[in-house]
């Protein structure tokens, strides 16, 4: 065999090896959505947004559960958007060389990873206990928490992806350092930045750990945050465990609407940043 | 010789009458050193960059040009482990003095890059922000003043109908145009321009070196380039530096006529380098 038939040969084969990967991961995706589809598709009706969740036989829809979800991950995303963004640009712009950068993201990166029930249980010995009752609050904070770290990260990485030149030629200017990172680097950043803040919140969209350990749920109708707040992660994992028909099918009715909810929220951020590349 | 191709025909007659005694200086560098961390990267430069005339700087890549031009502006600050010791002295005070005001003196020392910079905002926005930055202008006389700034940068015609739209949307020539309209609306005495047509093709080249021409009558300039025949085509005054220090210096027909230094012609007429 000749040089050249070889190379072909090593090519088509790890070509070959890659199609395969990926048609593996993508049966699944694709099997999961399907799946998703089919049950989910059976329970969705107009009572799903305008009832509240009912008792095993009766009639009802998710209507709190929807609304305890909005409000949970909407106020993590606005408390935990602007510590994250104001961490991510200290990092970038001022902490490229000290320690106490170093150590910010190394903490960070440790908080990025941590396990999700890890930040569950940590809110509920700090504020469940001491509150003595589980609180819409308590899932907001421990949200929050899973919120800032993916901020942090994408906000530094997308200052960072900012071309030296553009800095540099702000300062020639005669621009002070905050004039500049307000007005040149973070808004050619702006696209990045945006794009973690929602994905950020397509992760804690579906978290259920660190709801179970704070928020918990509640079967009536609350927005009060001082009281136990129904929210779909935690509702799909306690009707999907009953042995109630109807349970299960409000189960997989969440479960679609989460999924949809994340899918959207991922394509509106791709969609988002590229349109930002290409101007 | 390689320079009678090289040098423009109506610039030889002009520059060829040049005499730095009767010259008025802009900026002087004294007994001046730079240092990249350990790296000794000036050695004793001693020179004089004079007003409304167009000082080139030639040599190979690393000889030290560019790190000159972006002391003039202490652009170096930015980075904590450079410094620069001696004396450059503009107007009887030496820049790199402590006390020395870094927004004043970057509103009277402009910089233009290799590659285009413009901002993420309209081409409007990108030649008001320098100007807000040292001066608070109402809207009518800030629309005069970028006008005027991208006249001067000879960009206007191509951009009077679109100043709302984003600076990143011109081609390259017309972005580095833009740059130096960005830098002149400030009206700064001194223009840096460090390799401004590197990135940039034959044309927008021609363009930007016409404007140099045009613009010495205002600012004084100093340009880094690597392509000898433009320093030849546009300066008055070229400098050949050769790792890390000042080789000759002296008006731009002699040096690229009858440089005195062997290594001053070996590198123009591309021996070396």
């Amino acid at each position: 065999m000749n040089l050249r038939a070889r190379r072909k040969l090593i090519n088509s084969t790890a070509l070959m090896l890659s199609m395969t990967a990926m048609a593996f991961g993508l049966f699944w995706l694709l099997w999961i959505l399907f799946e998703v589809l089919r049950l989910g598709v059976g329970g969705l009706s107009p009572d799903l947004f305008t009832k509240m969740t009912p008792p095993p036989g009766g009639d009802g829809g998710l209507l709190n559960a929807i609304a305890g979800s909005l409000v949970m991950v909407g106020l993590a995303t606005f408390v935990g958007t602007p510590i994250g963004i104001l961490a991510g640009i200290y990092l970038a712009e001022y902490g490229q060389r000290g320690w106490l950068g170093a150590v910010t993201r190394f903490i960070n990166d440790i908080l990025l990873s941590a396990p999700s029930i890890v930040i569950g249980l940590f809110v509920y010995a700090i504020l469940v206990i001491q509150m003595k009752g589980f609180s819409g609050i308590a899932g907001v904070v421990a949200l929050a928490l899973l919120v800032i770290p993916v901020v942090v990260r994408t906000t530094e990485n997308m200052l960072m992806l900012v071309p030296n030149s553009l800095r540099e030629a702000a300062f020639a200017l005669g621009a002070q350092k905050w004039k500049v990172i307000c007005l040149v680097t973070a808004r050619a950043a702006r696209a990045g930045i945006v794009t973690g803040v929602l994905l950020a919140v397509a992760r804690i969209a579906g978290e259920t750990a660190p709801l179970l350990f704070t928020a918990l749920s509640n079967q009536f109708w609350t927005i009060n945050l001082l009281e136990p707040m129904a929210n779909l992660p935690v509702t799909i994992f306690k009707f999907a465990m009953s042995p109630f028909v109807d349970w299960q099918r409000l189960a997989w009715a969440g479960v679609f609407l989460i999924t949809m909810g994340v899918l959207a929220l991922n394509i509106i951020a791709r969609v988002l940043f590229k349109e930002e590349i290409k101007r | 010789m390689s320079f009678a191709v090289a040098r423009g025909r109506e610039q030889s007659t002009i520059s060829g009458n040049l005499d730095p005694a009767l010259e008025h200086c802009q900026i002087s560098a004294r007994n001046f050193n730079f240092y990249y961390g350990k790296f000794h990267a000036l050695k004793d430069i001693n020179l004089d960059i004079y007003k409304n005339r167009v000082t080139a700087f030639i040599g190979p890549s690393g000889c030290g040009k560019s790190t000159l031009l972006r002391t003039f502006n202490r652009m170096y600050q930015l980075y904590p482990e450079q410094r620069a010791e001696g004396q450059l002295l503009m107007d009887g005070r030496n820049v790199l003095d402590r006390d020395i005001d870094l927004i004043d003196l970057r509103a009277r020392v402009g910089m233009v890059f290799q590659k285009p910079t413009p901002f993420p905002m309209s081409i409007f926005e990108n030649i008001a922000f320098g100007v807000s930055m040292h001066e608070k202008l109402p809207r009518g006389l800030m629309q005069e003043r970028v006008e005027w700034a991208l006249r001067k940068g000879a960009v206007w015609d191509e951009v009077k109908d679109k100043l709302n739209q984003s600076g990143m949307s011109l081609s390259g020539g017309q972005q580095q145009r833009l740059c130096i309209a960005r830098c002149i609306a400030v009206k700064p005495d001194v223009i840096l321009l460090d390799e401004p047509t590197s990135a940039l093709d034959p044309i927008s080249t021609a363009r930007i070196e016409e404007l140099i021409t045009e613009l010495k009558k205002d600012f004084t300039i100093a340009i880094v380039t690597h392509n000898m025949q433009q320093a030849a085509r546009v300066s008055d005054y070229t400098a050949y530096m050769y790792l890390g220090e000042l080789i000759e210096v002296g008006p731009t027909d002699g040096i690229f006529i009858k440089p005195k230094n062997k290594a001053t012609e070996d590198y123009i007429t591309g021996r070396f380098g």
